[in-house]
């Protein structure tokens, strides 16, 4: 516990060593926030609701998605294949903690720096410029609970599509793939609730939607009593299931480095 | 000039045949890059699925701007999307060297590289033109088909200029990378979209700063023949050359302004 | 050729003091430098790290704009003709690596070809006398990031070269190379200096160096020049001591003699350090011989680096 304590410490701490970039990064976020922002509020002169979803709904989910991007880290990372690429792996596996511990610590270590530096401020401009939801206490708790189980589930997938290394020499198309696909359907483009019925059918069966449309339909309240519970319950299994996998990814791709050598 | 031009081709030939040379990973690549382009256009159908007009214009209209802009960026992508790496050459030094060769830093460091495989966004937005131009009944003239074909490398140079500019950043501080993105790809999506529905100091903005609304919302007003619901005059429509051309000076300017800076303080 | 007059570099550097606030500092990496270097000569900069060497060579090469002084290269002003200066000179920064990294050896010479814009035919006469000096031959056709850290410098002495530059700068070339490889470049140098004239400065912190190639040295500490001159000037005015090493039959006591004084004792084996002006090495012999049985002795001349040392110590 305590070691993981000391992980997470060191993921807060590398992100929280570049305030500029953060900065720059906030910034970004902020106009893509705008833009998207103008884009919905167009497509709402048309419809006052679209799949449960009022103006005002969406406004919100403009600026939450641009918070939870870097939270949740949906855009890339490639940490852990580049490690094994270069071979520093060996070393990793040779320390008697799992990569997987080690990753999944520092990752909830640094996204809590994400969250507050680079996802507050954007969302803080939204709400001068805009009419923002704000939750109840009580989803706002449900809120923070779901945040943490996405970015778990998030951190299980990024795991699997790096440890696509272990086989592939040339791991970035499988990344790509893993990337846009997680992207589209976690919701972070457009709600889930815009897509068409079959479109959403299949977003309801991948577990990208828990990355961010399901924290962002508990802040918006979309979701009591026994609906809050289940969609939070779904989340955690999703956590546990990739968890799982990426933890027999790892098994494999150790058990082929031991065999045919780095 | 035209020697300068035929050393650029020489220094891309170099990098672009080390970069085929890996034929199958190449191809990978640029089917990958191809593919996965479409989910872009993916959010606009979805959007569409849901509405029938977006700021009074229809998916076609809407496909047309998406595929100009996403035309002119790619390309432009393609060749100078590497500044968005500058702040490493910066850090690590490489830059110098360029100062030590007799020709101008600005054409050696855009000349340095090519991602090839970009290419796979350009022939997607070509396929979604194609799509929007089906959907769409244009009185073609001569004056329409040459506006858009000098959409895409005046889009391509305003997006370009967008780019220098904001690599320029590179010079004061090497962490702020992130911040022209906001402009390059922020500015690439905002124009996907019609300019009008936008707040009103936006719309001064990306006409009279940055002046993203020239890369595909002017000319596709007069190619779509379309009254602009914001009343400006309609020689707006055909300046986008000038202002590309401007725009550009003003990039080379800020470059040569950074550079001096630069060899004033030392790295 | 060349000629630094009055020249400044000061740099703003920020400091922190405090939780958030910083202290703005301005440091002087260079301080009223001035010196002249002729046509043709081979000269050698050195000083501790942090003295101010690649400062001053990236304010001779355009690379910085001095903040006071006057700079002359050839004639030319560095920091306002840059472009033009780029043609006649060359310069290789020992720790970075200016060819292509991922093309072969042979691709980086043609592209600085058209760069430089380099006659073919020259280019060919230069490629073929390279080749042939530096045996670039085995690797000509290797991606560069595959080259050992030798044939990399070689392969980097060949490029700055291949545009016949008038003036060479050279920063630490041999840094991190065998002793092979040392002598290569060095005959290299030597070399290209005599048949070409090609004037060279040359960084660096190996003295072998220094006394191999340069006839003159430029020593600069915290940003002041502190010695200008040759390097038999240099010997004769700080390294006049010589050491004495003998050898006696058996160990003893640290001998007593007059004119010279035992630095160091090992066994049987004692050093005694003398100036020559005080007494020569026969006499102090045949002083020792009095006193000790001698098996064996030998006599250290004064050694550049030592020289150097005192001189950096002395002005510390």
């Amino acid at each position: 516990m305590r070691l993981d304590w000391e992980l997470a410490r060191r993921g807060y701490r590398r992100y929280s060593a570049y305030p500029a970039a953060t900065a720059a990064g906030a910034f970004t976020n902020t106009i893509f926030g705008f833009v998207q922002a103008y884009i919905l509020l167009a497509v709402y002169r048309h419809r006052t609701d679209i799949g449960g979803y009022d103006a005002a709904d969406v406004v919100t989910y403009v600026w939450l998605a641009q918070a939870l991007i870097m939270t949740v880290y949906v855009f890339g990372w490639y940490e852990l294949a580049l490690r094994i690429r270069d071979g520093s792996i060996a070393t990793d596996l040779a320390r008697p903690l799992s990569p997987l511990r080690y990753w999944l610590a520092f990752d909830l270590g640094r996204a809590p720096y994400h969250f507050l530096f680079r996802g507050i401020p954007p969302f803080i401009v939204g709400a001068f410029v805009f009419d923002l939801r704000y939750p109840s206490p009580g989803d706002a708790i449900a809120f923070l609970v779901s945040l943490f189980l996405a970015v778990v589930v998030s951190l299980a997938f990024r795991f699997l599509y790096n440890a696509a290394a272990f086989w592939l020499l040339d791991y970035r198309g499988v990344a790509n793939i893993s990337i846009t696909v997680s992207l589209f359907f976690s919701g972070m483009i457009l709600p889930i609730a815009f897509f068409p019925g079959w479109l959403k059918a299949i977003a309801h069966v991948l577990p990208f939607q828990s990355v961010i449309q399901v924290p962002i339909d508990v802040y918006l309240g979309k979701h009591v009593g026994a609906s809050l519970i289940g969609v939070l319950a779904l989340q955690a299994a999703w956590a546990v299931a990739l968890l799982a996998l990426a933890r027999a990814a790892l098994a494999a791709g150790t058990r082929k480095l031991v065999i045919q050598g780095g | 000039m035209v020697d300068a031009l035929a050393v650029y081709t020489r220094l891309i030939g170099a990098q672009v045949r080390s970069q085929l040379q890996y034929r199958v990973s190449f191809a990978l690549d640029l089917t990958g890059t191809f593919l996965l382009s479409f989910i872009d256009f993916l959010a606009v159908l979805v959007i569409f699925h849901n509405i029938p007009r977006l700021g009074g214009w229809s998916v076609h209209e809407v496909a047309f701007l998406y595929a100009t802009s996403s035309i002119s960026f790619a390309l432009c992508d393609l060749a100078i999307g590497h500044l968005d790496l500058f702040p490493q050459r910066i850090r690590d030094g490489t830059f110098d060297v360029l100062l030590l060769r007799p020709r101008g830093t600005l054409y050696q460091v855009l000349a340095s590289e090519l991602t090839l495989r970009r290419v796979g966004r350009v022939v997607q937005g070509l396929i979604v033109l194609g799509y929007a131009l089906s959907g769409l009944s244009i009185e073609w003239s001569a004056g329409r088909a040459a506006v858009l074909v000098l959409m895409i490398p005046t889009g391509c140079v305003i997006y370009g200029s967008v780019w220098v500019a904001g690599a320029c950043l590179a010079f004061w501080t090497t962490e702020g990378g992130e911040f022209t993105n906001a402009f390059t790809y922020g500015g690439n999506f905002l124009t996907q979209y019609p300019i009008n529905i936008y707040s009103a100091w936006a719309r001064r903005f990306l006409a009279y700063v940055i002046p993203m609304a020239f890369v595909c919302y002017f000319p596709a007003l007069y190619i779509l023949d379309k009254p602009d619901p914001l009343g400006l005059p309609s020689i707006v429509r055909f300046v986008s050359p000038l202002v590309a051309g401007i725009a550009a000076l003003v990039a080379g300017a800020v470059w040569r302004l950074a550079v001096r800076h630069y060899r004033s303080t030392g790295s | 050729m060349i000629e630094v007059e009055g020249v400044e570099k000061r740099f703003v550097v920020w400091r922190k003091a405090g939780r958030l606030r910083r202290r703005r500092i301005e440091v002087r990496a260079v301080d009223d430098l001035t010196f002249s270097i002729e046509r043709g000569s081979v000269v050698g900069y050195i000083g501790p790290n942090g003295a101010g060497k690649s400062t001053t060579v990236k304010m001779l090469t355009g690379i910085l704009v001095p903040s006071a002084g006057r700079i002359s290269v050839g004639g030319l002003e560095p920091s306002k003709q840059r472009i033009q200066l780029a043609r006649r000179i060359g310069a290789m920064f020992g720790q970075r690596v200016q060819l292509w990294w991922d093309l072969p050896l042979i691709e980086s010479f043609e592209l600085l070809r058209h760069i430089y814009k380099v006659p073919a035919e020259r280019f060919r006469e230069n490629l073929a006398t390279y080749r042939e000096v530096l045996d670039l031959d085995p690797f000509l056709h290797t991606p560069v990031r595959q080259l050992s850290l030798g044939q990399r410098v070689r392969g980097e002495l060949s490029a700055v070269m291949l545009h016949d530059p008038e003036i060479l700068f050279l920063d630490e070339p041999t840094i991190g190379l065998d002793v092979v490889a040392k002598e290569r470049v060095r005959e290299f140098l030597t070399r290209v200096n005599r048949e070409r004239g090609v004037t060279v400065l040359l960084t660096t912190h190996d003295l072998a160096d220094i006394e191999r190639l340069c006839s003159r040295i430029l020593m600069i500490d915290h940003g002041r020049l502190i010695y200008d001159g040759t390097v038999d000037d240099l010997l004769a005015r700080y390294g006049t001591e010589r050491t004495l090493v003998v050898d006696l039959e058996e160990p003893a006591p640290p001998l007593d003699v007059p004119g010279a004084r035992v630095v160091q004792v090992d066994g049987p084996r004692q050093w005694l350090r003398f100036r020559r002006e005080d007494v020569s090495a026969a006499s102090l012999t045949a002083a020792v011989a009095e006193r000790a049985r001698l098996v064996d002795l030998a006599i250290e001349e004064p050694d550049i680096e030592d020289v150097v040392r005192r001189i950096y110590l002395g002005s510390a």
